[in-house]
């Protein structure tokens, strides 16, 4: 692993529009009952803007920034090398359907640990207006021979 | 009829409200997961690592098996406490270690089951650390899994 990774900034990628059957779907996936995420009109009467996207839906737009990471020849490890050890999710607000999103991952540490490394990388998920929504933290273990 | 108005709220004049206390156990889950539930997760997420849905590939990489993804038991293992919390604005924070994977078998699957007690309280402000204990098979399978919450 390439250790100037520190304090690298990628860039911020393109909008990612939230879909309504995209949330329905995910929603589904992670066995929701909340109403919000499947009714607008649930979501609307709760105060919300659209259908409301689970806690880590976030994981969606995070992964793009994880590509970007992974595709950096320069980062000295494949995607095969590596574990997701801890993921967190800082939220400022929820995620709704009709967010366009934008983010941007900067590798904050990276450190050894029993002959792997330990990367974290910090997300920042905006919205169209450039308000923070949330942000995404994963620690991945990459393998000591990468 | 102001004291019977505090009668029927459960409390008298001047007696402060505790409405939790830190260990109570506020929301639980069960959660079956069969493959299926995994090719439906990883067409959600876009996460198509053949490992949660190909013995061979999981075999070839020395797993004991097909993996549910991570993110799929923090996913499912917020929903106990989203129900609770009532809104989901309430929850501010949420973090998991992944400790241990979660083998499904292709005939009888998995099942995960979710406890969230709290684990730290500040009433003035409202707000509470809720731990979650997540397990399949008896062993736990999160590590440090942590919301923090505005109670409702």
């Amino acid at each position: 692993m390439n250790p100037e990774l520190t304090e690298r900034v990628f860039a911020k990628t393109s909008p990612y529009l939230v879909g309504r059957e995209k949330v329905r779907e995910f929603a589904r996936a992670v066995f929701a009952t909340d109403p919000v995420s499947f009714n607008v009109e649930a979501a609307r009467s709760a105060g919300h803007a659209d259908l409301v996207a689970p806690p880590t839906f976030a994981v969606v737009v995070q992964q793009l920034t994880l590509d970007q990471l992974f595709a950096d020849g320069d980062a000295g490890f494949v995607v095969e090398d590596v574990v997701h050890g801890e993921q967190r999710f800082i939220s400022t607000r929820p995620i709704v359907a009709g967010d366009e999103l934008t983010a941007r991952l900067r590798v904050t540490s990276i450190k050894s640990l029993g002959g792997n490394a330990m990367l974290t990388a910090e997300t920042e998920i905006q919205d169209a207006a450039g308000e923070p929504v949330v942000t995404a933290v994963a620690t991945l273990v990459v393998r000591a021979d990468a | 009829m102001s004291g019977e108005a505090a009668d029927e709220a459960g409390f008298g004049e001047g007696a402060t409200v505790h409405r939790y206390e830190v260990g109570q156990v506020v929301a639980e889950g069960r959660y079956p997961l069969t493959r299926d539930s995994l090719v439906r997760y990883a067409g959600a997420s876009g996460d198509f690592n053949a490992i949660h849905y190909r013995d061979d590939v999981a075999a070839s990489v020395g797993l004991p098996g097909v993996l549910a993804h991570g993110m799929l038991t923090m996913g499912l293992a917020v929903q106990p406490v989203l129900q609770w919390l009532g809104d989901p604005s309430r929850l501010t924070e949420y973090g998991v270690r992944f400790t241990r994977p979660v083998v499904v078998d292709p005939e009888t699957g998995a099942e995960i089951t979710v406890v969230a007690k709290i684990g730290q309280l500040d009433e003035a402000a409202g707000t509470a650390r809720i731990d979650l204990t997540v397990s399949a098979a008896e062993q736990t399978v999160l590590g440090k899994a942590q919301l923090r919450v505005r109670l409702p």
